[in-house]
């Protein structure tokens, strides 16, 4: 069975990019609309990786990698956060908040399918 | 569907999603504006420029990356308080709203955007950035990363020509290593496919059991590695765990050295392990069952549902909506056969037609629910040409919307932001006064133009009002004489001064301004709006406002009609028109002058229209006591009466035009198929009504 990865983003063209990229690559991807969505996302899908944006409305990224963290059953699950700029603050940010790793946008597909294949079984 | 399709459908999925972050920019900006917006609508619009920049990115639309990157750094600024929303900063931002639109419309290669103008903003923007010195998001100006960088990591690890090197590296982990979900193992397996691997794990930090800490951290790794891959690809693959962890990355040459003295010193006293991939996960955190904390986070879900959304190519609901208009036209076609066959008023079959006919409805009024839309959109678009406008002639404009929820039909939605906009252009130009007029008038500097929308009987009614100085009814007249619109002597009423504006090669202006110019008259926006099977109207109060009204039918696709028959043929009456049906008397029917009739109802006279000698299918004029007469009333309230011989049915029937299909007749709105297949016109209640107001009192001619 395909690993399944949870794309979390606001934009409904950078989830499709990401749905297009992965897919391509053989993972089965679902995909939330902001960090809320993403944690019923989590609970429904029960996914391999999560891929998430941090600015988002009703939970940012920040907000949602430390609420997968919280959760027991997903202590460990590989995370990756998708920056637009190289900010180095916000990545500091995410990986003070449980973030495995992240995405420079704008990204070609084989630099996301390398970061998943980084931090993914 | 292929890569390059997909990419294809992620573009235009990229546009739609623009017009909507344009919208949520606009909404926002325009409530911070007046002051009504809180610290979530300045997000809201940041993250929509931000949006609109990631996706632009990807695409690599350039120039709308870094208009985007130079708005948003501004708003970055608004959103922590470095900078106030006055009204200086709101307008630079209203403005680069704009532009964003633009640039979007530039990269969809509908429009060019001046280079001027896109320099001239940007340093505003940056402007805005400049007064606190070293400006943390404008170091980042153009240094940001938006170039593509790909990556050509070779995962067989195989570059032909390059040398082969060793390389050794010490890696132990830290605790944070696991916290963030990263596991030595696939690392390990990383660096394997850059070459040859041997791998050492030092587990002598491993505490037995009663002292082991699940979350702690206690293997080290020394990792050999043979590859022809440079020492940034090597580093690379620690990219995620720098600093999560003690790591040393060198040669074997430099790092024998280093154990040589290592061994002369203290010494290396743990026990080498070699093992096979992939590494134990001793040290990792056991992934536990899920535990009753997510009760917690059951509830956040509940506070915030999401809704769901599908999103359909318009074509497959325009297909669907055709064919449910085929399925009415069927459904009629059926009852018809069934009332042919002459079976017993109690069969089971009636039963059956009676439901399906409710099922038909049903669909189709889903259908129409799946392609209506709300106003909203429409009206927003027109806030950016208020504002355009106000700053070209200098008057002070506010624009007020209401009943943006109101739904209309995309095919309706669609072509009314031409007519809306050069209404809305008419009133700031012609129907608004200059500041300084106004207030010699007793009014506020700021005039008002109001765009209302609503929702009644069926239809939908769309005003455009201004609270300007009205129409120049002296001007409008004498215009009309010199066009040679009128006889010089016409006696004219107000409100048909006021239509006058209607008429082609109608315009008050002496030179065709810039604004509400452009070519277009009002009969443009007459004859747009009546195409859509609407109507249009106009009142003026002078020194008080001018209020243009518009009713437009919900769909464009079915209305209910009462088919009736008129010298052998049969015709449709839209029963939104109708007001009563009734076999009139004798002495009901007055004659005023040769050709006119009257019919007296209820103390109103009301001119009785003989439809078969207006439509031309018989010459002899109709006797309305030995036929049926239906009152109708136009969208301007005025009524008239129609002779018909017969009222054979009413229901529900599907447009089909006739501009389309064959050419615009006056009287004449549309045609259908009847349920015996035979082709029915469909009345233009509102021109009958005209007419006979015009026979009875006006010197113009109705069309």
């Amino acid at each position: 069975m395909p690993m399944t990865i949870l794309t979390v983003d606001d934009s409904r063209t950078m989830r499709d990019m990401l749905n297009l990229a992965l897919s391509e690559a053989g993972y089965r991807v679902v995909d939330a609309v902001d960090g809320a969505h993403g944690l019923e996302r989590l609970r429904e899908e029960k996914p391999d990786v999560i891929i998430t944006d941090i600015n988002m409305p009703r939970l940012d990224g920040f907000g949602f990698i430390e609420a997968v963290r919280n959760d027991p059953g997903y202590r460990s699950i590989p995370i990756l956060v998708l920056t637009t700029e190289n900010a180095p603050e916000k990545k500091d940010r995410a990986r003070k908040a449980g973030a495995t790793g992240w995405i420079v946008k704008p990204f070609d597909a084989e630099k996301l399918v390398s970061a998943v294949r980084r931090v993914a079984a | 569907m292929t890569a390059v399709d997909t990419m294809a459908t992620i573009r235009q999925t990229f546009f739609q999603e623009c017009e909507e972050q344009l919208n949520e920019t606009e909404t926002g900006l325009l409530a911070l504006e007046i002051g009504e917006a809180d610290a979530e609508t300045v997000n809201a619009v940041f993250r929509a420029v931000h949006s609109i920049k990631g996706g632009a990115g990807a695409f690599k639309f350039e120039r709308l990356v870094r208009f985007a990157h130079k708005f948003e750094t501004a708003l970055d600024r608004l959103r922590d308080h470095r900078m106030e929303p006055s009204p200086g900063v709101m307008k630079i931002m209203l403005r680069s709203a704009d532009l964003l639109a633009d640039l979007v419309r530039e990269a969809q290669g509908q429009q060019e955007v001046e280079d001027a103008r896109l320099q001239a903003l940007s340093a505003d923007l940056a402007g805005l950035s400049e007064d606190e010195a070293p400006a943390p998001a404008a170091a980042s100006d153009e240094g940001d990363s938006f170039g593509f960088q790909p990556l050509t990591l070779s995962l067989d690890g195989f570059a032909p020509v390059a040398a082969m090197q060793d390389w050794r590296i010490f890696f132990r982990p830290m605790p944070d290593l696991y916290r963030r979900g990263n596991e030595p193992a696939r690392i390990l397996r990383e660096l394997a496919q850059l070459g040859a691997v041997s791998t050492r794990c030092d587990a002598s930090a491993l505490p037995l059991l009663d002292a082991f800490d699940p979350n702690g951290a206690y293997l080290a790794w020394t990792i050999d590695l043979a590859t022809a891959a440079p020492r940034d690809a090597v580093e690379e693959v620690f990219d995620f765990v720098r600093d999560d962890c003690e790591l040393t990355i060198e040669t074997v040459a430099a790092a024998s050295a280093a154990k040589d003295e290592a061994a002369n010193g203290d010494g290396l006293d743990f026990t080498p392990l070699t093992i096979d991939l992939p590494a134990p996960e001793a040290a990792a955190t056991p992934r536990e069952k899920p535990k009753p904390e997510i009760a917690k986070l059951e509830t956040a879900k509940a506070e915030a549902p999401v809704s769901q959304t599908i999103r359909v190519d318009l074509e497959r609901v325009d297909r669907l909506a055709n064919l449910v208009g085929e399925l009415v036209i069927n459904q009629a076609m059926l009852s018809q056969s069934i009332l042919d066959a002459g079976l017993p008023r109690a069969c089971k079959a009636f039963d059956d037609l009676t439901s399906l006919e409710q099922l038909t409805r049903e669909i189709q009024e889903g259908i129409m629910a799946i392609r209506a839309q709300p106003v909203k959109p429409l009206f927003q678009r027109m806030t950016r040409i208020v504002r355009e406008l106000a700053d070209m002639t200098g008057k002070q404009v506010r624009l007020k919307t209401e009943g943006e929820a109101t739904e209309v039909d995309r095919t309706v939605f669609e072509k009314l932001a031409d007519p809306l906009t050069h209404m809305i252009r008419n009133a700031i130009d012609h129907g608004l006064e200059s500041p300084e007029e106004r207030r010699a008038a007793g009014k506020p500097d700021q005039g008002e133009v109001r765009l209302s929308a609503a929702h009644r009987s069926g239809r939908i009614f769309i005003d455009v009002s201004d609270d300007g100085k009205g129409i120049d009814r002296a001007r409008v007249k004498a215009k009309a004489v010199e066009k040679d619109l009128i006889a010089a002597d016409a006696q004219l009423s107000s409100a048909e001064i006021d239509s006058l504006l209607f008429l082609p090669g109608f315009s008050t202006a002496s030179t065709v301004s810039d604004i509400s110019g452009r070519g277009v008259g009002m009969d443009v926006v007459r004859s747009s709006i009546q195409s859509l099977g609407g109507r249009i109207s106009i009142t003026s109060r002078p020194g008080l406002g001018t209020t243009f009204s518009m009713s437009l039918p919900l769909t464009l696709a079915v209305l209910d009609g009462m088919v009736v028959r008129v010298a052998d043929q049969t015709l449709v009456a839209p029963l939104t028109a109708i007001v009563e049906t009734l076999r009139p008397k004798a002495q009901q029917v007055h004659r005023l002058g040769v050709e006119t009739r009257v019919l007296a109802d209820r103390g109103v006279f009301v001119p009785l229209i003989d439809v078969g000698r207006e439509m031309g299918y018989r010459d002899d004029e109709a006797d309305p006591t030995l036929g049926v007469v239906i009152i109708v009333e136009s969208e301007g309230g005025r009524r008239c009466a129609l002779i018909v011989d017969a009222i054979l049915d009413q229901r529900q029937v599907v447009i089909k035009s006739l501009e389309t299909n064959y050419q615009h007749i006056p009287g004449v709105a549309a045609a259908t198929i009847l349920g015996d297949g035979r082709v029915a016109l469909i009345l233009d209640i509102d021109i009958f009504v005209a007419g006979a107001s015009a026979h009875a009192q006006s010197p113009l001619a109705a069309e």
